[in-house]
């Protein structure tokens, strides 16, 4: 699968920047910790954009292919930002025998972006995910830390109409 | 002392619909009529029963309350704890149509947990995870200081070896055998890898009992360091499981305050500690090869065996690694003996498994039961059935690498060897029922997705294999296969089993094979009759109108987007089926059920 690539400009503070350096400093002598390293930076910056790679690159010491190879493996890496609100529908087995597939068509529908993607005002982004392990609540949706179970399509434009304003 | 334990869920189902509320509403309300003195709020793990969360147990009387929410907490206080009157209305009644309603059960009594043995899960939902001392008083690491002080490192492997305990990953490998190839080979440094990537799709033991049991795998992981002469341990978790992550982090430091992980534990001379490594959503990494190259920091691909683990694993050197499961039992085998263990289960499958049930049935949860139970058991008297009428179809086991087993095999004793020889698999203990609503073509469809999303991409078989297979699929239930495509499908399948790399490859085939052998006839009607007898695959339905109940209202005809709906006022109306998109907004409007999908 191919990941999408976000184009928007990035954008650092002299905060995040910090964040990472120290991270950087308590594990560059472990090369094993690289993906502790990415993980930790996605947590500051929400991404993995170009250039946090670079930085984690020089400052682990390994080249910027593995980073980039590592990045693009896992599920869990993203290369483009989040939106204000993600939203996530599991399509776990469990879920997706209840119809989960038909919800992640709705909001595609109603929103216009496809899984991975960001919508153009920055305030939704959709991904599609593996078993949240709500199975007992299946379909499941989640939205930022919220979780919604036993959803029906009729359900989504009311929970996404939380998150307009 | 306190005179009443009041237990509420936390694990991740519960705490998905609220639990972490009810106990602070519990803990306010308790406080609020003076209670704190004799009412301790217990946050535990996983009780089994998601589907009735969230739950709440309360002792000494045991009465279980299912579907509680935050507004119920004023009344359960009031009445049960202060009055000691039970709240009816909330308790769990199997037997809600009988109308027995003044029949209590307690937890242990109802259905679901009457068939159910448990060993791995035994703390699961009755201590607090956080709390060390609570586990210690379960008799845990009694048996880590039994190995330490009593037993030698072989004697160690021989318990475990003559418990018949097989990995509960999926694979079913002795583990006394795995532990005894590590401990052969001597190294300056081994290490112990738990695998609690549990990456199956509706699978979710090994999060319960890293949530509801965590000392018990640190425990288990010093012992099988010891029996191996490892000095150091990897728990490789999905950081999809924060709580379960959390959890572990947590007991591992407790371990290390009480002496029980890091130098001389029990003063014997023995060092022992652990690491939390967290993945990132790659399924592959489940396998053990892929797993240890993912916590060297590299992409998760798989590497060739041999040399197995046992001989160069994580970082090159000799690696045991078990399942979280399999660690699970590993405390209670070595406490009450082999011959206990053994005594349940199957003649080669001994001891329990844990399912998660889920998909198409009443009481979806984690059940644990022993080795040779059958499927309709689980499905019938634990599981409470299918819901809504519908028959019972299939249940998957094994998730994306195992198979369907079908109704005619419904009184199949469940064991490894049994599972294996109709062409399933134990896996990890996914268990997902469908009903006759769902479509056995487009169900092999569904998991081939999973495994070409999932593919790593490193050998050909599996990277291209199940790519080809898909695509046969997704022609099948587009109406446009051939019956020659069946053999083809059969072909690759077979192919890719042999070829592929790894474990992931291997099995990726499985639940087309499965579907094939069991539900062949519905291949067919989709590739001969152009039908999906299921009524699931979109592009073999057709909507008509039943000339019979349809009064002409024209309800339909406005509502459809495609404009493929003709006639007049109180007359029967018509479906062109070549404009028509298949929406389904007629059926869902007509009043009368005149709609019919075929």
């Amino acid at each position: 699968m191919v990941k999408p690539i976000s184009k928007i400009p990035f954008k650092d503070t002299k905060e995040q920047a910090e964040k990472l350096n120290a991270v950087i400093a308590t594990c560059k002598d472990d090369k094993s910790l690289l993906m502790h390293v990415m993980q930790e930076a996605q947590e500051i910056y929400g991404y993995l954009p170009y250039e946090v790679q670079v930085k984690i690159a020089e400052g682990m010491d390994v080249p910027l292919e593995k980073v980039y190879g590592v990045s693009t493996f896992y599920a869990q890496f993203s290369l483009s930002p989040k939106g204000e609100n993600n939203i996530s529908v599991c399509l776990g087995t469990a879920c997706y025998v209840k119809g989960s597939q038909k919800i992640l068509d709705k909001i595609t529908e109603l929103l216009g972006i496809t899984p991975g993607e960001c919508t153009a005002d920055g305030r939704f982004s959709l991904e599609a995910c593996r078993c949240v392990g709500a199975c007992g609540l299946a379909p499941v949706m989640t939205v930022n830390d919220e979780v919604y179970g036993k959803i029906t399509e009729d359900d989504v434009a009311g929970i996404l109409a939380r998150y307009k304003d | 002392m306190y005179r009443s334990h009041v237990l509420v869920c936390g694990g991740t189902g519960c705490t998905s619909s609220n639990s972490l509320q009810i106990i602070e509403a519990m803990e306010k309300e308790i406080k609020r009529q003076g209670l704190e003195e004799e009412v301790k709020v217990v946050r535990t793990g996983c009780f089994g029963l998601c589907a009735l969360g969230p739950i709440m147990v309360i002792y000494p009387e045991g009465s279980f309350y299912s579907h509680v929410t935050v507004a119920d907490v004023p009344e359960i206080v009031e009445e049960h704890l202060l009055k000691g009157r039970l709240v009816k209305r909330l308790l769990y009644d199997e037997n809600a149509e009988s109308g027995e309603v003044e029949k209590i059960k307690s937890l242990r009594e109802t259905d679901f947990y009457k068939k159910q043995l448990r060993v791995a899960l035994r703390n699961c939902g009755v201590i607090d995870p956080e709390n060390i001392e609570e586990y210690i008083a379960m008799d845990g690491y009694m048996a880590l200081a039994k190995c330490l002080k009593e037993l030698k490192p072989e004697d160690v492997i021989k318990i475990v070896m003559d418990s018949g305990l097989r990995g509960r990953g999926g694979g079913g490998f002795p583990t006394g055998k795995k532990w005894s190839f590590t401990a052969a080979n001597a190294a300056d440094q081994k290490y112990v890898v738990c695998n609690a990537d549990e990456g199956d799709p509706g699978a979710f033991m090994d999060r319960s009992v890293l949530e509801g049991d965590p000392h018990c795998i640190v425990e288990a992981m010093t012992i099988c360091g010891y029996a191996t002469g490892a000095s150091e341990g990897y728990i490789y978790v999905r950081a999809e499981y924060p709580i379960a992550v959390k959890r572990l982090q947590k007991a591992i430091e407790q371990a290390h305050e009480y002496g029980l992980l890091g130098e001389n534990i029990f003063d014997s001379g023995f060092n022992f500690d652990l690491h939390v490594r967290l993945g990132a959503g790659a399924f592959v990494c489940g396998e053990e090869t892929a797993l240890m190259t993912s916590i060297e920091g590299n992409r998760g691909e798989p590497r060739p065996r041999p040399p197995y683990p046992a001989i160069k694993g994580l970082f090159g050197k000799p690696t045991t690694e078990n399942n979280v499961e399999t660690f699970a039992n590993i405390p209670q085998i070595i406490l009450k003996g082999a011959d206990w263990f053994a005594s349940m289960g199957t003649e080669k499958s001994k001891g329990t498994k844990v399912f998660a049930l889920g998909g198409k049935i009443n009481n979806t949860g984690l059940v644990e039961i022993p080795m040779g139970t059958t499927l309709r058991e689980i499905v019938e008297e634990i599981g409470g059935g299918v819901p809504n009428g519908k028959k019972f179809k299939a249940a998957q086991t094994g998730g994306p690498s195992g198979g369907c087993i079908p109704a005619s095999l419904m009184d199949t004793p469940i064991d490894y060897d049994n599972l294996t020889a109709i062409g399933c698999m134990m896996g990890s203990g996914g268990l997902i029922v469908m009903d006759e609503d769902n479509c056995m073509v487009d169900i092999a469809k569904f998991f081939l997705n999973f495994t070409v999303d999932e593919s790593c991409g490193k050998c050909t078989p599996c990277r291209v294999g199940t790519k080809r297979l898909l695509e046969l699929l997704d022609k099948i239930t587009n109406g446009k296969g051939t019956m020659e495509d069946l053999d083809k499908l059969e072909d690759l399948c077979h192919y890719i089993k042999e070829n592929a790399l790894c474990g992931l490859g291997q099995t990726a085939p499985n639940p087309v094979l499965a579907t094939l052998k069991f539900f062949r006839e519905e291949y067919e009607a989709h590739i001969k009759e152009k039908k999906c007898p299921a009524g699931v695959c979109k592009a073999l339905m057709t909507y008509s109108i039943d000339p019979d109940k349809c009064r002409g209202c024209t309800a339909c005809a406005r509502k459809c987007p495609a404009g493929a709906i003709s006639g007049n006022v109180k007359e029967v109306h018509k479906i062109d089926t070549t404009v028509c998109i298949k929406c389904g907004v007629c059926m869902e409007t007509c009043k009368f059920g005149a709609v019919v999908k075929k």
